[in-house]
């Protein structure tokens, strides 16, 4: 199997006194997508942003084997993490295009970004047609994929998204997670996935946990997940 | 800019019980009745000039920490409060308590009719148009043909009034017990609308206004009723404050005042009703303070305490009030 | 005809004065998307370093460029120190710590440097071109680095690195983070920048209004009516806008009988007034459009 990607041990996350994760453990292999599952409030946000470091944490976060629990937001991003946060987190009063170019912040090869945004505006044609809009003038689903989008052009190892379906169309739902597939296989971008709609997920995943109230609760191949109805009724609710 | 939507969560984690409430009430009532007694007259005078700052700046509380309405202006609604009770009084010989609740009603109206516009503006720029007001009101009381009722640049002197019924208490010590009363009266006023249903629509528009008129909150209806609100409150305060110094002029209102209300607001404590009288505490003796400490460099000592104090206490003597007693609430708990 | 274009050059001079404060103004707004109501206090007391530095000796060009770096300098510190402890604080708490600024400022000038009301010189000469007493060098270099200070800071914010991570750090400091900028220093650069902009201001306007530490106070007033009247979002709108509030407040002044020199203060309030109820974005500014 290899080194994990990403691991996680005894994860705690506070906001001010309010403790949300209590002792999480989880880990995330290379070159798969593994998807983080359960009700509203359970702590799956709360996860994304630990791994992160948006929020007051204990415990060890490895990734590639080096350790980012207690790093700067801004210093996780550059060892290889995109996170496309909850609500997009897209900036509203540039372009398209300046968005694009924000995504590539980190990276110093000219020809390389030029080439991924055309790549990104491939996945995307919506984006192209709007390239010089501002981004708050564009859909929902569209500032989805300009979130994506501008996320890969980290050309990260791992791309966390939260709740990517939150609000779009399901049409729309189903494009943005062919080509999170897509990505996947060709791009070789590991995905973290946090989602509400069970179902989506794990048709897409490789790997699930499932979290309740701060805690990993199951975990497993999300084969036998999406199979198992016992599990489906009692934590999925279908 | 973003609203600010921390203040209300931080508030509301840290609600004082009740209980605490009446015995910080108590114990306020307790001090601030004996003191005409104790003080000199300057310092009696002192005193109810705090208790005035206090009401103008609980005015601006109501707008800007309640209802999320920036204003830098409010100096213009003191002085029109102290205008309309400085002419009522010189020119019409009405008694000085009548002239609270027209310089109120006056100011709710102005108050109003200037929410109305200001409606569209956000953040700054609703900060730019109350700066806008602040300093014109006084280029406004200087006019050539509103001289006549204004006074001009020299302004209107006015007397203190005599304490009624005969009692044996001089001017001074009149005027603190008649203003106790009024900021009482108001604050009691306060804390029931920030209570009520009125006052969760107000807070509602601050937090989340998208939200809030979904819910069916007419947004412009409340956005100029409290502004209105908030004008009566500073209105009065005026008023009282032209009584008390016994003078008014165009050069007493200046922007500074607005400043002087709005670090009152923010040191006191925003959307807290009972902060009010810290900051106007602050905003009257700190500069004082200043000055003797270093007479040349007045302002830099001033705007030291000022910084040290926002940092410490980055939600006002209010907040640091209620940290402490939340803190020794839950350690008996 | 004659006396209609005398005004209008008229307006230009001091118009120039407040489109470079505009511009200082609108310029440390994009950056750190706050409106400093110490930036004139800032550029005040920068001008008095520069003034002092002519004093002991240095040459002029020598003494701006210093003046600059220890503006820059000065802007970064006070964010680092000042603010940065801060930033989880509302920001009603940030205008009160500008506010203080303003009075640390103001004080420790005239401490400094007491009241009495200096000569600041300027490096364009005095001479007056477009014929007698019309526009003088002064006034058109002022205007000339007005603009290049403009061109340059339009070349920096859309056409590099920096100055997009500064905007996307003063938009949307989380979402930036996330995709790498070191935010806390794109706001101190913000800082410095906006610091360094408002010397420039202050040292070509001191020429004009004469160096004293309350000269800013007045002028302020203007430089918003200005950064308003041209939008909040735009630095060439501010410039043009400060330019016109001269023009539009010396034009009133003259043909219009009722508004003596006495009321001249208003026309820049009606203005701001009058451009935030029509359209506040102001006429080159953009307006920001949200989706619910």
């Amino acid at each position: 199997m290899g080194q994990m990607l990403l691991e996680a041990k005894n994860v705690c996350a506070f906001y001010g006194a309010t403790q949300v994760l209590h002792g999480l453990n989880l880990s995330i292999a290379e070159g798969g997508i593994t998807t983080l599952l359960g009700a509203n409030g359970a702590g799956k946000t709360t996860m994304l942003r630990s791994l992160c470091g948006m929020v007051r944490t204990t415990g060890e976060i490895k990734f590639t084997g080096k350790k980012i629990s207690g790093q700067a937001t801004e210093d996780i991003v550059r060892l290889g993490i995109a996170h496309v946060p909850d609500g997009r987190g897209t900036f509203v009063r540039l372009t398209v295009q300046e968005n694009l170019q924000l995504g590539a912040m980190t990276r110093g090869d000219k020809e390389g970004i030029v080439a991924d945004v055309d790549r990104v505006l491939g996945y995307f044609p919506r984006l192209r047609e709007r390239y010089r809009q501002q981004a708050g003038t564009l859909s929902g689903g569209e500032q989805q994929m300009l979130a994506i989008g501008r996320a890969f052009m980290l050309r990260p190892k791992l791309m966390l998204l939260d709740e990517p379906s939150f609000g779009l169309a399901p049409l729309v739902v189903q494009e943005v997670f062919s080509i999170l597939k897509k990505m996947n296989e060709k791009e070789k971008v590991s995905i973290f996935l946090v989602e509400q709609n069970a179902s989506l997920a794990l048709n897409l995943a490789d790997h699930a946990y499932l979290i309740e109230t701060g805690r990993v609760v199951m975990s497993g191949p999300a084969n036998t997940i999406r199979e198992d109805e016992n599990i489906r009724r009692a934590y999925l609710g279908y | 800019m973003e609203p600010d939507r921390s203040e209300s969560k931080r508030i509301a984690f840290y609600e004082v019980p009740i209980y605490w409430r009446w015995f910080g009430f108590l114990a306020a009532m307790v001090i601030a009745l004996p003191l005409p007694f104790l003080l000199k007259n300057f310092f009696i005078f002192q005193l109810t000039l705090a208790m005035i700052y206090a009401i103008a700046i609980l005015g601006l509380n109501l707008l800007t920490g309640f209802n999320g309405q920036f204003s830098l202006g409010h100096s213009a609604f003191y002085a029109i409060g102290a205008y309309t009770a400085a002419v009522l009084m010189d020119q019409y010989n009405v008694a000085y308590y009548w002239t609270l609740p027209i310089a109120g009603i006056a100011c709710f109206v102005a108050g109003f009719l200037f929410g109305l516009p200001a409606l569209r503006l956000e953040g700054i720029y609703l900060a730019l148009a109350t700066f806008a007001l602040a300093i014109a009101m006084p280029q406004i009381l200087k006019l050539s043909p509103l001289e006549h009722w204004t006074g001009g640049v020299q302004g209107i002197v006015l007397i203190k009034p005599n304490a009624p019924f005969g009692l044996p208490l001089n001017p001074d010590q009149w005027l603190y017990f008649f203003v106790f009363g009024v900021a009482l009266i108001l604050f009691a006023c306060a804390y029931n609308l920030v209570g009520s249903r009125t006052g969760r629509a107000m807070k509602a528009i601050r937090d989340n206004p998208v939200a809030a008129k979904t819910m069916g909150v007419n947004l412009s209806l409340y956005k100029s009723l409290t502004f209105g609100v908030s004008a009566f409150y500073t209105g009065i305060a005026g008023a009282l404050g032209g009584i008390a110094v016994q003078f008014v002029a165009p050069d007493s209102f200046t922007f500074g005042l607005s400043v002087a209300l709005f670090v009152g607001l923010v040191v006191g404590g925003v959307g807290s009703i009972s902060g009010a009288l810290f900051g106007a505490w602050f905003v009257l003796f700190v500069p004082n303070i200043a000055e003797q400490v270093s007479k040349g460099l007045a302002g830099a000592v001033y705007g030291v305490i000022l910084v040290l104090l926002i940092y410490l206490m980055p939600f006002g003597l209010a907040g640091l009030v209620r940290l402490a007693v939340m803190r020794f609430v839950r350690t008996r708990r | 005809m004659e006396l209609f274009l005398h005004q209008v050059l008229a307006g230009l001079a001091t118009g120039g004065i407040y489109a470079c404060l505009a511009l200082a103004i609108v310029m440390i707004y994009q950056a750190i998307d706050h409106l400093n109501f110490a930036q004139g206090e800032m550029a005040m007391f920068s001008t008095f370093i520069a003034w002092q530095l002519i004093q002991w000796g240095i040459p002029y060009w020598a003494a701006f460029f210093i003046t600059l770096a220890v503006s820059f300098a000065g802007g970064l510190v006070i964010e680092r120190v000042v603010l940065r402890p801060l930033h989880n604080a509302p920001i009603l708490s940030h205008v009160a710590i500008f506010i203080a600024l303003f009075a640390i400022l103001n004080s420790a000038a005239g401490f400094i440097w007491d009241y009495q009301v200096k000569n600041f010189p300027t490096p364009f000469g005095t001479k007056s071109i477009l014929g007698e007493g019309l526009l003088s060098a002064h006034d058109a270099g002022m205007i000339a680095i007005t603009f290049a200070l403009l061109i340059f800071l339009y070349l920096f914010f859309n056409f590099t690195r920096t100055g997009l991570a500064m905007r996307a750090a003063a938009a949307n400091p989380e979402s930036a983070r996330l995709v790498g900028v070191r935010v806390g220093w794109m706001l101190a650069l913000g800082w410095g920048m906006a610091a360094s902009i408002g010397a420039v201001a202050g040292m070509m306007i001191a020429p004009v209004v004469f160096l004293e530490p309350n000269m800013m106070s007045s002028i302020l007033l203007y430089g918003f009516a200005g950064a308003v009247v041209g939008g909040l979002t735009s630095p060439p709108g501010a410039v043009i806008g400060g330019l016109m509030v001269g023009i539009i407040e010396n034009l009133a002044g003259t043909f219009i009988p009722v508004i003596g020199s006495e009321l001249k203060l208003s026309i820049a309030l009606a203005l701001i007034v009058l451009v935030l109820t029509v359209k506040p974005s102001g006429l080159f500014g953009r307006t920001v459009v949200h989706r619910v």
